[in-house]
């Protein structure tokens, strides 16, 4: 058969290149006494390692939504001119703690006409996918729990699970507004994840590795390297990436899943207590992985802002650049959120419209452009970016007095005099 | 088959099947505003129908009207558009003195001071009507910082409203006469100097506001999306159903009773009557949901006009309260509309020259307006209804009285 794929895509990379096996290598080996060194087992060092970073991840990573939700709490106090949670400890700041426990000691109703099982199972599935996509983001230089070799295809895959969790919820409360919430919801994410695939695609066409590590890697020369910035059509991909992302994970304008004013509450109305709280904690996991990835894929991952001196990324190598990384996507959360108390939501045939008339052929332009890009500059050079920021400039000041002529005139209403 | 044109070929009509749903929305619903029930059929997101049910906060305002002596009943009146109950009062009392006014003997005749008093409270009344419209608007819509920032707003003014009258939201401040005077305003007192100097401090600070939520809300893209050449209804559309005040004027017609049938000193105000038009830059058309929306958003500015002649005339000088020793119409009935914010208010009453009347009907702008819904909605999905309900700006305790 003939080799189709290139190896690296999908086998298993060789020993050593592992980054557990690296750290095995590099700092474990050396405190070892003399002599245990010869006799220490990679491969189960290797599972031991992995398993220990997974344990990390897995209490700390559950924090991230208590720290989110206060955020969105406190962000949207301050857009409405209100104090948000003041209460609970100091600022407000254990509110979240407070309602998850108050979640905690309410009833867990389960509607009785309703299928048990999958009514029982469903918040499980969409609680377990919106965390194992944690597993492939690299947080900083060495911090992750699994470098895959397919780590973005593996996030992609996952994180569609999550629709037959919702569908699950819907389908089993035995309650027409969960229904309607939960058909709404497979339409959105089914299609959304047509753009959002096509706009990673473009990334991956540039950097030739589905590895997260190695997209990174090809982003480590400053801001001028982003791949954001690398071509005018990574540009367009990372809007249509990240507005496809926030219907991804259900938040307004596209929320309609759980449009609070038409369906009540979507597809988690008849659940209460700790299997709502899951849905909670779930969808602000959500919010945090795909800015994450937005992050790693456009905005240069845990790498700094300048290349040599690099500011809050890897050159520092303070935390592996950790902090640039979670300010970088905390930067994009708040977006989200600005987005969230700004905007009304869209009705469900426009959410539709906009996926399938304009961001899906877009996103197929990109495929293209990405492609002839390639073709003309073969080797990313200063002349490529310098061509790549230019267009970008014109084309933002081009859009901008477009949108100008087309916002300026005012409507008036027009009054009759008494 | 043959015919005279040949042979008749069979269509074949492909249409995908969908089972039809019935759907429960409300009494107790987030945004049907109360306590309204719709029995919606769907077929999936699109509404085949949607039926109003009401009756959930039915009173007995009428029967128990007849119970009661008139002055009584203004409290009664108060529940019923509790969001703007200022022009509810002031409705009821206009039919009484109306009646009052037949009764020759009597000489009965409001006092200047009251009426201006009386246009003053039911205008800012109106802002605040609306501004919980313009609220609730977005959050039917999915905004939800729209709404408080108009709850914000409409705080000042009922604060306002405590200070002449003592009460937040059941008023009972307009009496058969002229208006109450629990807490007393002595003219060119330094009572009234304040109140009248914190009026205009909230119309400076409030009418730039009003620029400031039409360009977070009425000009946004999606919001005009959801609102524009949905559930268009046309004037005569509007006129049949014997829907009236913003829902009327945003289907292009042109009528308010405060200039067409002025009462009260509203022939001596200035104020324009807002009509909608076409505004092809959002692609508003006339009579949908946005031109309904944006009457109302255009009608505050009025309404502050109003407001600031009035303050700029200063209150005149006299009693607040007519001399009516008791409440005792003559014989006969009445019939008189009067603009209150959601549209032609009436009330209808029978007097048998007793203090209590023999019967009072409220004529309710919101229950002609909900009529309308059923048809407004055919065809539409499920967001359009909410938008629709929205539009039509109903508050249930008018509907059920």
């Amino acid at each position: 058969m003939p080799d189709i794929f290139p190896k690296r895509f999908f086998v298993q990379g060789p020993a050593g290149d592992n980054w557990a096996e690296r750290f095995i290598q590099n700092v474990i080996v050396p405190i070892l006494p003399e002599g245990a060194a010869e006799h220490f087992s990679m491969e189960l060092g290797t599972v031991l390692v992995m398993f220990g970073c997974a344990g990390i991840f897995v209490a700390i990573v559950p924090l991230l939504p208590l720290v989110l939700v206060l955020a969105e709490r406190k962000v949207a106090a301050r857009f409405q001119n209100r104090t948000g949670p003041m209460r609970v400890g100091p600022w407000g700041l254990l509110q979240t703690l407070a309602d998850g426990v108050k979640l905690l000691f309410k009833e867990d109703y389960i509607p009785p006409q309703g299928d048990k099982l999958l009514f029982l199972f469903a918040p499980y599935v969409i609680f377990a996918c919106s965390f194992a996509v944690f597993a492939a983001i690299p947080f900083g230089q060495n911090i992750l729990v699994s470098d895959f070799n397919i780590g973005i295809f593996y996030i992609m895959a996952i994180s569609s699970v999550i629709v037959m969790g919702v569908i699950m919820a819907g389908w089993s409360s035995n309650s027409k507004w969960s229904l309607l919430g939960s058909m709404r919801s497979a339409a959105q994410i089914v299609s959304y994840e047509i753009p959002l695939g096509l706009s990673i695609l473009t990334i991956v066409m540039l950097v030739e590795s589905l590895n997260m590590q190695e997209i990174v890697a090809n982003q480590s020369g400053g801001i001028s390297d982003w791949l954001i910035f690398r071509t005018p059509f990574t540009f367009i991909a990372f809007f249509i990436f990240f507005i496809s992302s926030i219907a991804e994970v259900n938040r307004t304008p596209f929320d309609l899943p759980e449009a609070e004013s038409e369906i009540v509450a979507g597809f988690h109305t008849e659940y209460s207590g700790m299997r709502f709280a899951l849905f909670f904690i779930a969808e602000y996991a959500n919010m945090f992985a795909v800015s994450a990835i937005a992050v790693t894929l456009f905005l240069g991952g845990w790498e700094g802002i300048l290349p040599e001196f690099a500011v809050l990324g890897g050159g520092f190598n303070l935390l592996g650049g950790l902090p640039g990384f979670v300010i970088k996507t905390m930067g994009l959360v708040f977006l989200m959120m600005w987005l969230r108390w700004t905007l009304p939501r869209l009705r469900v045939d426009q959410l539709m419209n906009l996926c399938w008339k304009y961001f899906i052929p877009i996103a197929f332009f990109n495929i293209l452009g990405t492609g002839i890009w390639g073709l003309i500059f073969e080797q990313d050079t200063a002349l490529s970016t310098g061509i790549s920021i230019a267009i970008i400039a014109v084309g933002l000041v081009q859009a901008y007095v477009i949108v100008g002529k087309i916002l300026s005139p005012k409507p008036q209403t027009q009054t009759s005099s008494v | 088959m043959e015919t005279a044109y040949g042979t008749e070929s069979k269509i074949i009509e492909l249409k995908p099947f969908t089972d039809e749903m019935v759907v429960n929305m409300g009494p107790q619903h987030p945004s049907t505003h109360g306590v309204l029930r719709l029995e919606l059929r769907l077929e999936g997101e699109v509404v085949r129908e949607a039926i109003p049910h009401i009756g959930y906060l039915h009173r007995c305002f009428e029967k128990h009207s007849e119970n009661l002596s008139y002055p009584q009943i203004i409290p009664f009146t108060d529940r019923m558009d509790y969001v703007a109950a200022m022009n509810q009062n002031w409705g009821f009392c206009l039919a009484v003195e109306k009646l009052l006014a037949a009764d020759e003997k009597r000489n009965f005749v409001v006092p200047e001071r009251a009426e201006y008093l009386r246009v003053l409270i039911c205008e800012l009344n109106r802002i605040a009507s609306h501004l919980l419209s313009f609220g609730t608007y977005g959050m039917d819509l999915g905004a939800f910082t729209p709404f408080l920032y108009a709850f914000r707003d409409r705080e000042r003014l009922l604060l306002l409203f405590e200070k002449v009258c003592g009460a937040r939201l059941t008023y009972n401040y307009i009496r058969i006469g002229g208006v109450s005077e629990i807490i007393p305003m002595e003219p060119g007192s330094i009572t009234e100097q304040n109140f009248l100097d914190e009026i205009e401090q909230f119309l400076d600070y409030f009418e730039p506001m009003i620029d400031e939520y039409n360009e977070l809300l009425t000009k946004n893209s999606i919001f005009s999306e959801r609102t524009t050449r949905v559930a268009v209804m046309s004037a005569e559309m509007a006129l049949s159903y014997g829907a009236t005040g913003p829902n009327l004027r945003g289907s292009g017609f042109d009528w308010d009773l405060r200039r067409d049938e002025p009462y009260s000193i509203y022939d001596r105000l200035k104020f324009d009557v807002p009509v909608a038009t076409d505004v092809p830059e959002l692609g508003a058309i006339v009579g949908d949901c946005w031109s309904r929306y944006k009457i109302r958003m255009e009608e505050m500015k009025q309404s502050i006009r109003i407001v600031r002649q009035i303050l700029a005339e200063g209150l005149p000088d006299g009693p607040v309260m007519a001399n009516l020793k008791a409440v005792r119409p003559p014989k006969g009935e009445i019939y008189f509309r009067s603009e209150a914010p959601r549209g032609e208010l009436g009330f209808y009453i029978i007097s048998d020259g007793t203090p209590k009347p023999v019967r009072v009907k409220g004529r309710s702008p919101c229950f002609s307006a909900l009529s309308a819904l059923q048809e407004l909605s055919r065809g539409l999905m499920v967001a359009d209804i909410i938008a629709i309900i929205g539009s039509i700006d109903i508050v249930m305790g008018e509907v059920d009285r």
